[in-house]
């Protein structure tokens, strides 16, 4: 649905985006994922036509962007929340963007609702609004035209938890009726939960693209890992070396190269209570992540053991 | 998924018109006065021509009319003075405040045909200069009626059809002039500058250098815009004036509007 052709974006000499492709298919939510100036934006905005790009091309159902008649009713856009007229009222807002549609004005109550701004914060001018109410106007502003492909940039910036589960919720049934949802984000966490296929950008070149299936076998080499704990941790890992299974302290547990039902069945027999047991390769797709994106780290590259243990 | 392999990869566009233009402008008239400045600049442009008006004709109320001789057209010119001050900041606020609040980037994504956008909020902004003038005139028949009452020897009611468009296309032309320089520099302040410079400092200029060069007193009637439009008051114009009119108008307004939208229409929005 959405094709992107040998992109590349130039700013002088510098490389924005550098020559990049990939499709986004109708029913699925693509993650794009990437560190700080990675080129997510600058390719966003190339797709809805905001910046010409240098080389290369980007369709949206076989399009280019500024051929799509009212294009607002077939691509829902979110670059930047905090780009509205800080004095208009929320409910402005998005008046506007449904007068420019052609839309009813229920419409305008119907998406309100959706996001959860009740009448009298629409009320309010935007530029009293809170970070999330700006992304929430962003997200309603997106959906007024009822698309068939979201281009969602941070869409979870400012959002609290429940916000940001909501969202996930609301974009994967998006995706469900048929939708094309393309989201980026920094966070890993946020997208892999949702994104049918994910798209890491380094530099603005595409370092790993694929499931969150396919990219934690590369991640890994192939090797699965487990993290698990049990009341007897030292005991655990002594029977799991018998085994010849490699096994090391990881946090309060243990990691180990190997299918978490042989632990498992490893705990069984020597009759080890287990408190915990999952796959560990979470901690791998984030190590993945940071490796691949390492040359545009600010912080270089990073330590990652501690955090990933944090965050599993 | 599933429904990935039910819906084909295109968008079907064939029941879509693309937006009407009469729509663009209307969004774009409603977003002149949607927000408290928009509001304010355009009341306080008709409330002082309102209040000039008033004190003028306090004044020759006052006064007899050898001492404050008052038409019709003088009304009318005392609120042309307000108006045309005013008028271009509402044409320089329509292009900037896209840039300055960052509104582009939705505007031109609902609209990416930009040059349309820019053409609706020029026609918006002209509806807003016919809306000021009618009011203007409509303020100037009052106050000259109840001059016409107040003082003896009545109303002189000289003003004509040459008064009343040259009263429409010089701020039509001054509404224009704020534009233009707006979509050059696309930036409030700038622009805002600019055109007051170029309003006011200018002709200090061109009588300067038409009193010191004498090559100069002869090309300056070409470039000099505000002069050139004096005679739209006082129509026919002869066809020496019309020559002055345009070429200085493709100096100070064509030249300035083509290469802002040159300039919009390549420009990334931020
Ligand atoms: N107009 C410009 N001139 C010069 N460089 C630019 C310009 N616009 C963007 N860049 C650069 O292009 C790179 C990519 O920026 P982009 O905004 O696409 O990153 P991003 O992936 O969205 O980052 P973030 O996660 O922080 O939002 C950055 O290094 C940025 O500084
Ligand atoms: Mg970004």
């Amino acid at each position: 649905m959405i094709k992107v052709e040998g992109l590349t974006r130039a700013y002088g000499s510098f490389l924005a985006v550098d020559d990049i492709s990939f499709e986004c298919k109708p029913g699925t939510v693509t993650g794009f994922l990437g560190p700080n100036g990675a080129g997510k934006t600058t390719t966003m905005r190339v797709m809805v036509g905001l910046t010409p790009p240098t080389r290369g091309e980007v369709t949206i159902g076989g399009l280019h962007y500024r051929d799509i008649p009212n294009p607002g009713r077939h691509v829902g856009v979110l670059l930047d929340a905090s780009a509205q007229h800080a004095g208009r009222t929320g409910r402005e807002v998005l008046e506007i963007g449904a007068r420019t549609m052609g839309l009813e004005s229920a419409r305008i109550e119907e998406m309100l609702e959706l996001v959860s701004l009740d009448p009298r914060e629409a009320k309010r001018r935007v530029r009293n609004y809170s970070l999330g109410m700006r992304q929430r106007l962003g997200i309603a502003h997106a959906l007024l035209g009822d698309p068939s492909v979201l281009i969602l940039d941070e869409p979870a910036n400012g959002l609290d938890p429940a916000g940001i589960r909501w969202m996930r919720g609301l974009l994967q049934g998006y995706a469900e009726r048929g939708g094309t949802v393309l989201l980026s984000s920094h966070l890993l966490h946020e997208v892999e939960q949702i994104a049918d296929e994910m798209i890491l950008i380094g530099n603005g070149r595409i370092v790993a693209r694929g499931t969150r299936e396919e990219l934690l076998l590369g991640a890994t080499g192939g090797v699965a890992t487990t993290l698990v704990t049990s009341l007897d941790n030292h005991a655990l890992s002594q029977a799991l070396t018998e085994r010849g299974l490699v096994a090391h302290p990881a946090g309060g547990g243990l990691r180990v190269t190997a299918e978490p039902v042989e632990v498992g069945r490893v705990a069984a027999d020597r009759q080890i209570v287990l408190t915990d047991l999952r796959a560990g390769n979470e901690g791998g797709l984030e190590d993945l992540f940071l490796e691949l994106t390492a040359d545009t780290q600010r912080e270089g590259h990073p330590q990652t053991t501690m955090t990933s243990e944090v965050s599993a | 998924m599933t429904t990935a392999m039910n819906v084909p990869p295109t968008i079907d566009v064939t029941g879509t018109a693309r937006i009407p233009f009469a729509r663009l402008f209307r969004v774009e008239l409603r977003k002149s006065a949607d927000t408290r400045a928009g509001r304010w600049l355009i009341g306080v442009t008709a409330g002082l021509s309102l209040l000039a008006e008033v004190i003028f004709l306090i004044v020759a109320a006052n006064h007899t009319p050898q001492d404050v001789p008052a038409k019709f057209g003088d009304f009318v010119a005392v609120s042309a003075f307000i108006s045309s001050v005013l008028l271009p900041v509402l044409g320089i606020m329509l292009v900037t405040s896209e840039w300055s609040q960052r509104t582009a980037m939705t505007t031109f994504a609902l609209e990416p045909k930009r040059m349309r956008i820019i053409l609706a909020k020029m026609l918006a902004g002209t509806a807003l200069t016919l809306f000021v003038v009618v009011f203007a005139l409509f303020v100037g028949l009052v106050c000259n009626a109840l001059l016409g009452v107040l003082r003896t020897g009545g109303a002189d009611w000289t003003f004509g059809w040459s008064g009343f468009f040259g009263f429409l296309i010089t701020q039509t032309l001054a509404m224009l002039g704020g534009f233009a320089l707006a979509c050059l520099l696309l930036n409030t302040p700038a622009a805002i500058v600019v055109f007051f410079a170029y309003k006011w400092v200018l002709p200090v200029l061109f009588f300067w250098g038409s009193s010191l060069m004498n090559w100069f007193d002869r090309l300056s009637p070409w470039l000099n815009f505000q002069a050139a439009q004096g005679p739209l008051y006082e129509m026919p114009l002869s066809g020496k004036e019309w020559g002055q009119l345009l070429v200085s108008g493709f100096v100070w307004l064509v030249v300035p509007l083509a290469i802002g939208l040159w300039r919009i229409r390549r420009a990334e929005v931020k």
